[in-house]
């Protein structure tokens, strides 16, 4: 594993215009990605964890430039592809490669499956004719999948075995670069593994490099050399995964790792549980400073000023870096702690609707 | 049932053998969706039945020279003594004149062959480049989207607020009367329906994660809307071309009934039709026959139509 620097984001944005009223007026925007700093080195899996509508998602887009940054830099191989055209981008694409979610919406129904993953050389134009069909059958090898079924169509084939396919396209031009968009959350628990596994194996074969997007927070602790954790379209906290799973600093990491189950019931109950107030913010209006503020136990006026960079912190390892102003030492704390901030930055639990105010409510007709 | 007898053979046991017997077998390949179209087809009575007729039709096209052969008769031949009776009109159906002749004497069985031409020819190259301008435009539209949208969905909006008649009228006006012109008016109306029905269906399969995933193996637009989203919409395409196909036979015939269409003494059915209105009370085979010509292409095409939209309908498993 050596230590070059094959991806480096720096200050990504990527913001969504949101269409409001009946004319077009772009006044609001989502800010599904609110700049985001990273390196990704070549031969390690780098593991994106965050909720849903984090913007994890739009970040490996970005990175595969399906989208268009609103701002940043990316820089691949050391090349700037931050503001290259479709076109320029076409030759770098054989060595940047993605896979999908879901695996039924990611491969095209009506055509074959050795069309599909011929796709790659049609569109770069390499290898042609028997050539061709035996580097097809050669990437179906790879992958665990019985280069017979060439003919057939996807819907021939159950979900592992079509995310397998999934991974041959994207493996067949041998790219340096795989961005793994959640490519094991639509199956099942047993069918994970096998996927898991063979991503592994494929990598110490192939010297691969792994964006492993998830939300699954133990799938990536085993996948991952190093973590990033993303709230509301930033890092939170970004750490070697032993580091970030032992040690965690972000209020929010915390709370998100005491969520993890415990497989033990006895362990599972001695276990405390950080309970977090309120839903995620709405993207389009983020909180002032830090993002996290209006939910975190341990949130200070600074807080609400100042959003904190992403740095090591004091008695972290140089490679754990951390945004926040008061990072947490022992998950104890963030139990007992309360918010040091103005109430109306808060967000608060709503009231419990009781039963009398609902029947109150259904006699007044309200919805 | 006795307990002592031959032992219940285990119904499991039957079936790995299946399984290794299909993956011992080389030649796996998996039944496309014309394969599985083909084959709910084939059990459709109705659609078998009319796409026998359409064969039929098809080769009296093709062999109507034969019936001008086989009878002496040619098709624009006018027969004054034999043709027509001592008053002048067409006379029937006999040995002579099987389906009888019309107000020229000429012999109407010859003259329906040679018409069967015409229709088949337009109703076939209409269609086939109405759904090829509508589906081309229909694709731009739904994946390229902007600009190219707005441009195609304005001129939709054109062509279906358009008077066909008058239109088709002053297009004939102004150019040689013909096939051509006729197959043009069918093109320039027929498309925007086929463009419609075609941008709809795109807009929700550019959604999809495989256009996306095409899209990160750097495909061009080209590609992704003649490779990957074509083929999701060929069924819609098939059917409505098969439903196109009888429209546009009428839509010729009614073009040459009003007198714009094919101009004579070329054989067409709706000029036949024209020709008949005069004097169709004397000679009812003169209307009945052209008019069932046609009666009958349509229908069976219209049949044949419905039963390729039920065959390629996945809702419908029959198999």
């Amino acid at each position: 594993m050596s230590g070059d620097v094959i991806l480096s984001l720096t200050d990504v944005v990527k913001h969504f215009p949101v269409q409001s009223g009946s004319i077009r007026r772009n006044k609001d925007v989502v800010h599904a990605v609110d700049g985001v700093t990273l390196e990704v080195r070549h031969g390690e899996t780098l593991g994106l964890v965050g909720e849903t509508g984090c913007g994890k998602s739009t970040l490996a887009r970005c990175i595969t430039r399906l989208f268009d940054l609103t701002s940043g830099q990316i820089v691949f191989d050391g090349k700037d592809i931050s503001t290259l055209k479709a076109r320029d981008m076409r030759p770098l694409r054989r060595e940047m490669q993605m896979i999908f979610q879901d695996p039924y919406g990611s491969l095209n129904p009506k055509r074959r499956v050795g069309s599909i993953i011929s796709d790659p050389f049609a569109i770069h134009g390499l290898a042609s004719g028997a050539e061709r069909k035996r580097r097809v059958q050669e990437a179906m090898e790879l992958v665990g999948l019985n280069p017979e079924h060439y003919n057939r169509f996807p819907a021939e084939f159950s979900g592992g075995q079509r995310q397998r396919i999934g991974l041959a396209r994207a493996l067949a031009l041998k790219p340096k670069l795989i961005v793994c968009d959640e490519p094991v959350s639509a199956l099942d628990v047993s069918i994970q593994a096998q996927v898991l596994n063979l991503l592994a194996d494929l990598q110490s074969q192939l010297g691969l490099t792994y964006i492993f997007i998830s939300h699954d927070l133990s799938v990536v602790r085993h996948v991952s050399d190093r973590v990033a954790l993303m709230y509301l379209g930033k890092i939170a906290e970004l750490s070697p995964s032993e580091d970030l799973y032992e040690k965690p600093r972000h209020p929010y990491a915390n709370a998100l790792l005491s969520a993890v189950p415990t497989p033990d019931p006895a362990e599972a109950a001695k276990k405390k549980k950080i309970i977090l107030v309120g839903d995620v913010p709405s993207p389009v209006h983020p909180p002032s400073g830090c993002r996290f503020h209006p939910r975190c136990p341990k949130a200070q006026q600074l807080c609400v000023d100042e959003d904190p960079e992403l740095v090591a912190r004091a008695g972290d390892q140089p490679s754990h870096l951390t945004a926040c102003h008061f990072p947490v030492k022992s998950a104890e704390e963030l139990i007992t702690a309360t918010p040091q901030i103005a109430e109306h930055e808060r967000i608060v639990e709503p009231e419990a609707v009781s039963a009398e105010t609902v029947s109150e409510l259904i006699e007044k007709g309200a919805p | 049932m006795s307990l002592t007898g031959t032992p219940i053979q285990a119904p499991l046991e039957e079936q790995p053998a299946g399984v290794d017997a299909a993956a011992a077998n080389p030649k796996i390949e998996g039944r496309s969706t014309w394969q599985l179209a083909w084959a709910r087809l084939r059990r459709d009575r109705a659609a078998v039945i009319s796409a026998v007729v359409i064969l039929i039709i098809i080769l009296v096209a093709i062999f109507a020279p034969v019936f001008a052969t086989i009878t002496g008769h040619g098709v624009n031949e006018q027969f004054r003594t034999t043709g027509l009776n001592p008053e002048g009109l067409p006379v029937a159906p006999g040995k002579t004149f099987l389906l009888g002749t019309d107000d020229q004497g000429r012999d109407l069985l010859v003259r329906l062959a040679y018409g069967s031409r015409v229709s088949l020819e337009v109703g076939v190259l209409a269609t086939l480049l109405t759904v090829a301008v509508g589906a081309v435009l229909g694709l731009a539209a739904g994946y390229l989207g902007g600009i190219v949208d707005t441009i195609v969905a304005r001129l939709v909006d054109l062509v279906l607020s358009l008077p066909y008649l008058l239109f088709a009228i002053s297009l004939v006006s102004i150019s040689h009367p013909g096939m051509r012109i006729v197959i043009i008016v069918i093109v320039v109306f027929g498309w925007a329906a086929v463009a419609r029905i075609i941008r709809g269906q795109v807009l929700s399969i550019r959604e999809k994660e495989f256009i996306e995933a095409a899209r990160s193996l750097g495909a061009s637009s080209w590609r992704i809307m003649f490779v990957e989203i074509l083929p999701n919409v060929m069924a819609q395409l098939i059917v409505y071309a098969t439903l196109l196909i009888p429209v546009s036979i009428v839509a010729e015939a009614s073009l040459s009934f009003l007198g714009l269409g094919i101009p004579p003494p070329t054989a067409d059915w709706g000029q036949m039709l024209a020709e008949a209105e005069s004097i169709y009370q004397q000679a009812w085979w003169f209307i009945v026959f052209p008019g069932a010509a046609l009666l009958i292409t349509t229908l069976a095409f219209n049949i044949l139509g419905d039963g390729v939209r039920d065959a390629l309908d996945p809702r419908i498993d029959r198999l």
